[in-house]
């Protein structure tokens, strides 16, 4: 009886706890899918607006300086290192097939195909990522985004599209410039290190570029792969950075958990999207 | 403004009907109409009976310019539950209550930057509440906001701050924005040549606030919206506030709604008062009526004054 009695609270209480458990995963996974539906609207939104009125010039390039010109120095610092790292490693492994001459093709390889992309996306996403974010999210709680709507100005217009246009512009540009950095990385390992003649280095660099094939004639299918990336992580860092700052709650505290949370969204979203692009590049050129 | 009359209006223009009979009455379509037979004041109140007929009450809402209807709105909790209260033209409502009650939250609903869960929000008439979000933007531009936190924008100087709304919404040119900036800085009793190139971190809290009551005041809307606008200030700078806003109302019929915690200058400015408790308006008025009120907590609130 007693036993019967208390198997059947027992049942009746893991129901409870089951059902309270479900319809709080639902609320949960109710909330992901609208967050994830505005964070499409305002992405989509921001990508309307490049093509109407009223343009923000100023705010444009003052964007693409603060997100390209000032990020310089970490891109060529990071593209060099990685080049000259690159360079060191393959040439062991060359070495054990007597084929250190090729060193230049794998660093151009993997800077312009990879690493570069992937490299300038994450550096991009750590400082103007966050940057971004800790800005929009002291304007949301300092009551400056409110502001802005009263005076009729839409802040997405205002903020997210310039910011966006400088992305899409820029951070392919910083990815070409620390691609050239890291293949110069490598010329520098592969002359000093390798004794390898630089005439050498950069023709080995060219073949690698034509090996990889060309696309309408002329362009070359790893600068496709190159710079498609950069393209789309420019896109998805600022995105989310704008939408993780206007969506800032509780204070200055809520500053600091936009920041982290674009950092770490975006540079795990970064690595994610860059296989799929890999993928589909890989299938279409 | 001027006394002149325009040339082509014949001498025997009827006078205006005096506005102070019934302001309510004499707006809109039936202002247009009325002038065009100006009874005296007993025949005009008379006829008016007669033409509304037993059913048609009198509508002293007729020309309310901000109007808020039954009100609802929760965010983890309920904050506002049937609130209701109107502002007339020319009118300076101040929205009174303890602290976290929901005053600024009324005035974002008065912006639609908050849309209410159920309830209406009528800017001159005009239901805002089912707006688009392109459509608030242009209703937006008959308000001006003065927020309690200033919100300056601040990678802008004082003086760009202040230029904004004519920026964006005007074509004035640049030696006008400049005269438009210098007098509402001069205003709201700040030095033009000093503050306009600062920053807003530069200057200190009251002066931030008075600038952003200068910025709220930029393009001359017709309908201020005030958030604590004399918090954190000296006695002397409240005054100057204080009367600033009803002369706002006095010279150019700015209809105003003011939270405010200071009861003194509430009852100065105020034409009506909305004291806010418990989610509610729960008392609605003119500044003496409340002051007659047997109400324990409205005693209590007034604190003698
Ligand atoms: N965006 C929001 N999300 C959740 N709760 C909110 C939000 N905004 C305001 N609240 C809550 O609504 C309540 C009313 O806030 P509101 O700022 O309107 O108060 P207030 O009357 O202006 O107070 P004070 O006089 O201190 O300025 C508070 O309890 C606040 O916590
Ligand atoms: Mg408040």
């Amino acid at each position: 009886m007693l036993e019967s009695a208390i198997a059947d609270i027992g049942i009746r209480l893991a129901l409870t706890r089951s059902t309270l458990r479900l319809s709080g995963f639902n609320e949960a996974a109710k909330k992901k899918v609208l967050s994830l539906q505005e964070y499409f609207v305002l992405s989509a939104k921001s990508i309307g607006f490049i093509f109407r009125r009223p343009f923000y010039t100023t705010d444009v390039v003052q964007q693409m300086d603060a997100i390209g010109v000032q990020s310089l120095t970490i891109i060529l610092l990071t593209g060099f290192f990685t080049g000259m790292v690159l360079a060191l490693q393959t040439s062991v492994q060359l070495a054990t097939f007597g084929a250190t001459m090729y060193v230049g093709r794998l660093v151009t390889a993997s800077m312009i195909r990879e690493l570069g992309p992937v490299l300038a996306g994450l550096m991009v996403a750590g400082r103007v990522g966050s940057g971004i974010a800790a800005q929009l999210g002291s304007m949301r709680v300092t009551e400056q985004i409110d502001a802005l709507n009263t005076l009729g100005t839409d802040p997405i217009k205002k903020l997210v599209t310039p910011r966006v246009l400088a992305a899409l512009i820029m951070v392919p540009v910083l990815t070409i410039i620390g691609d050239v950095a890291g293949i110069v990385g490598g010329n520098v390992i592969a002359s000093t290190y390798l004794g390898l003649p630089a005439s050498l280095y950069w023709r080995t660099v060219w073949e690698q570029i034509a090996s990889g094939g060309f696309t309408l004639r002329y362009i070359p299918i790893d600068f496709i792969h190159g710079l498609v990336k950069p393209f789309v992580f420019g896109g998805i860092i600022v995105t989310v950075a704008c939408y993780f700052g206007l969506n800032t709650k509780g204070g200055t505290e809520g500053v600091g958990i936009s920041t982290t949370r674009t950092v770490v969204f975006s540079s795990i979203m970064i690595l994610i999207i860059d296989y799929f692009i890999t993928q589909i590049l890989l299938a279409v050129l | 403004m001027s006394e002149k009359r325009p040339p082509n209006q014949p001498e025997a223009n009827p006078p205006e009907p005096t506005e102070d009979i019934v302001p309510e009455l004499y707006t809109g379509e039936r202002a247009a109409t009325e002038a065009h037979r100006p009874p005296t004041e007993a025949q005009g109140d008379e006829r008016r009976k007669l033409e509304r007929g037993p059913s048609q009450k009198p509508h002293p809402e007729a020309a309310a310019v901000v109007k808020m209807e039954g009100v609802h709105l929760a965010f983890d909790e309920p904050i506002l539950e049937d609130v209701s209260f109107h502002a007339n033209e020319g009118e300076t409502v101040v929205v009174v209550g303890e602290s976290g009650t929901g005053k600024s939250t009324i005035l974002k609903l008065l912006l639609r930057l908050l849309v209410p869960d159920k309830g209406r929000v009528l800017i001159d008439g005009e239901n805002i509440v089912d707006l688009s979000f392109d459509e608030a933007l242009e209703v937006r531009q008959k308000m001006g906001m003065v927020f309690q936190s200033a919100a300056l924008f601040d990678s802008l100087t004082v003086f760009e701050n202040v230029a904004y709304p004519l920026r964006e919404h005007t074509d004035l040119s640049e030696d006008e924005i400049e005269a438009r900036v210098r007098e509402k800085l001069e205003f709201v009793d700040l030095e033009p040549d000093k503050v306009m190139p600062q920053m807003p971190a530069e200057l200190s809290g009251g002066m931030r606030k008075r600038v952003g009551i200068a910025r709220g005041m930029a393009n001359n809307a017709k309908i201020m919206l005030y958030d604590e606008p004399t918090s954190g200030l000296d006695p002397l700078t409240t005054a100057t506030i204080t009367h600033l806003i009803m002369k706002l109302q006095k010279e150019l019929n700015v209809t105003s709604i003011v939270v405010s915690h200071d009861i003194r200058s509430s009852f100065r400015m105020g034409t009506k008062i909305a004291l806010l408790a418990e989610r509610r308006i729960v008392y609605f008025g003119t500044p003496e009526e409340m002051r007659k009120q047997d109400d324990e907590y409205i005693r209590r609130f007034l604190g003698g004054y």
